[in-house]
């Protein structure tokens, strides 16, 4: 369990914290959503969650943050890297930059741990299945499209088989196959008991997976709740979240007065 | 100064570039590489050799105030040959020896990782320093900046194109430490290497060869046995 007691961060130099007072709970197999605008703090949510902040990002952190009920704040960033992963927007500058093939580049983070060689290879085999870009194995990475790439960094991130993740918009660069696929490797992770934080855009990919949505607003949690209800809250529209495509055909559908058989016939589809 | 002096970088050329490139079918590349490193170098000891070698006597012919020796001639040929010898074994090993595998063989041999990846990474980081400035460039003549024509031209569009590449470059290091972080990098101690280069018996042999061949060269030249070589 992922755990934040009153945790208020300002980055060095700035004048105003950019997290402020934020309690949440993430628990085994939970996956939650984090939804705000440009701004609202996701990002740097994403990197406390992680540890990087403060410790390679720098700044001042108040509050605690607990992993399984442990304080994080002795531990070193190599002693987080195998029990949460973070993957971030850019997928670029998530690569090593020092692997030759792709099969390299997702084994690197098991490879830093000191994983045995015989787990680490079956480490690595199953992140590429789970991605499908089993075929990319022995392609250069910095050779790859975006897309391609930020599967190659969530595989990465797999392979570090962390029991917490933090996913910070992992399919800004993905097409809808892509998007798909890194959703149904999250779902997979989340039912093995994984807890999953993904701040993301895509409230359409969010409703698709996550059990509970945290809003953020000027670095506050302002919405905490079963992802159906924060989705459907008409106050998201004023953090600047635009709702999923269901929740606005939904309230366009109640707007135009349709009939109840057309209504029927409607959310038979959207449930589909 | 005889002949002699050319002929012992001309053997290491022939026995340590040419014969071992030739096997590995890169001899034109070797060769046209080694040479347009060897050229700017090349160039400038040519000139100053051949016109001012002090105490060059035999006359070659004379370019107004300018005197070309023999002397001068010799010199600068044994001099080329040697900056030759040097920019083609270094041309042959990179063009033999994949980055990856280099590091990850120093790694297997108990070189630090971190001191291996920036080893590596600096290598790397050159084509992507390229391609980031190919991209800005494309960009901001795209916006209107003139980046063709007179030197001056090009000088003025250079400034509009150094800062973005510089502080992008600043920036995606930031990100990638984040990253490198988060992927355990600095977790103190030996990391599992996937695979490592095949080190044949022929190939340790060679290399035991030249170790020791470093210390005799050196007392046979001290003791003045590699006389005929100049």
């Amino acid at each position: 369990m992922l755990t934040f007691e009153l945790v208020t961060y300002r980055y060095a130099g700035a004048s105003q914290p950019s997290l402020r007072d934020v309690s949440l709970e993430l628990r085994e197999g939970e996956v939650l959503g984090l939804v705000g605008a440009s701004e609202a703090g996701k990002t740097t949510l994403c990197l406390v969650a992680s540890g990087l902040a403060p410790r390679t990002a720098g700044g001042t952190l108040t509050g605690r943050v607990l992993l399984d009920g442990e304080d994080t704040a002795p531990l070193a960033m190599h002693e987080l890297a195998g029990r949460i992963g973070i993957a971030f927007a850019s997928p670029a500058t998530q690569l090593s930059g020092v692997a030759a093939t792709v099969y390299e580049e997702v084994a690197f983070g098991p490879m830093n741990l000191g994983v045995p060689r015989r787990e680490l290879i079956a480490r690595t085999d199953e992140a590429l299945a789970a991605l499908q870009i089993e075929p990319l194995a022995d392609r250069d990475p910095a050779q790859l499209s975006g897309g391609q790439q930020q599967l190659v960094a969530i595989a990465g991130l797999l392979a570090l088989r962390p029991a917490h993740l933090v996913l910070d918009e992992p399919t800004a660069q993905l097409d809808p196959a892509g998007t798909e696929m890194v959703a149904a490797a999250l779902a997979g992770l989340a039912a093995n008991g994984a807890s999953i934080l993904v701040a993301e855009q895509k409230t359409d990919l969010l409703a698709g997976i996550c059990s509970r949505i945290v809003a953020l607003d000027g670095g506050r949690a302002v919405l905490d709740g079963l992802a159906a209800e924060i989705l459907a809250d008409p106050r998201l529209a004023d953090l600047g979240v635009a709702p999923p495509a269901a929740v606005r055909l939904r309230r366009a559908a109640a707007d135009a007065d349709l009939p109840p058989a057309a209504l029927a016939r409607l959310e038979g589809a959207l449930a589909g | 100064m005889g002949v002699g002096g050319v002929i012992g970088p001309a053997l290491l050329i022939g026995a340590g570039v040419v014969a071992p490139a030739l096997a590995a079918g890169l001899l034109p590349r070797v060769a046209r590489t080694a040479t347009l490193m060897s050229l700017p170098l090349g160039i400038s000891a040519l000139l100053v050799n051949l016109f001012l070698l002090p105490g060059a006597t035999e006359v070659l012919f004379r370019i107004g105030p300018l005197t070309a020796t023999v002397e001068g001639l010799r010199f600068a040929v044994e001099i080329l040959l040697r900056i030759l010898a040097i920019t083609g074994a270094i041309t042959l090993f990179y063009l033999t020896t994949a980055p990856a595998a280099l590091v990850l063989d120093l790694e297997r041999r108990g070189v630090s990782p971190r001191v291996a990846f920036v080893a590596l990474a600096s290598v790397q980081t050159v084509p992507a320093m390229v391609e980031r400035a190919v991209t800005i460039t494309a960009a901001q003549r795209a916006r209107g900046l003139d980046t063709e024509g007179s030197i001056w031209r090009r000088l003025r569009g250079v400034l509009p194109l150094a800062g973005p590449v510089l502080l992008g470059s600043i920036a995606e290091v930031e990100e990638r430490t984040m990253a490198l972080e988060a992927r355990g990098f600095t977790r103190p101690g030996s990391r599992t290497l996937l695979w490592w280069p095949p080190d044949s018996t022929l190939q340790r042999l060679a290399r035991w060869l030249l170790v020791l061949a470093v210390p005799l060269v050196i007392v046979a030249r001290a003791l003045g046995w590699l006389g005929w070589l100049g």
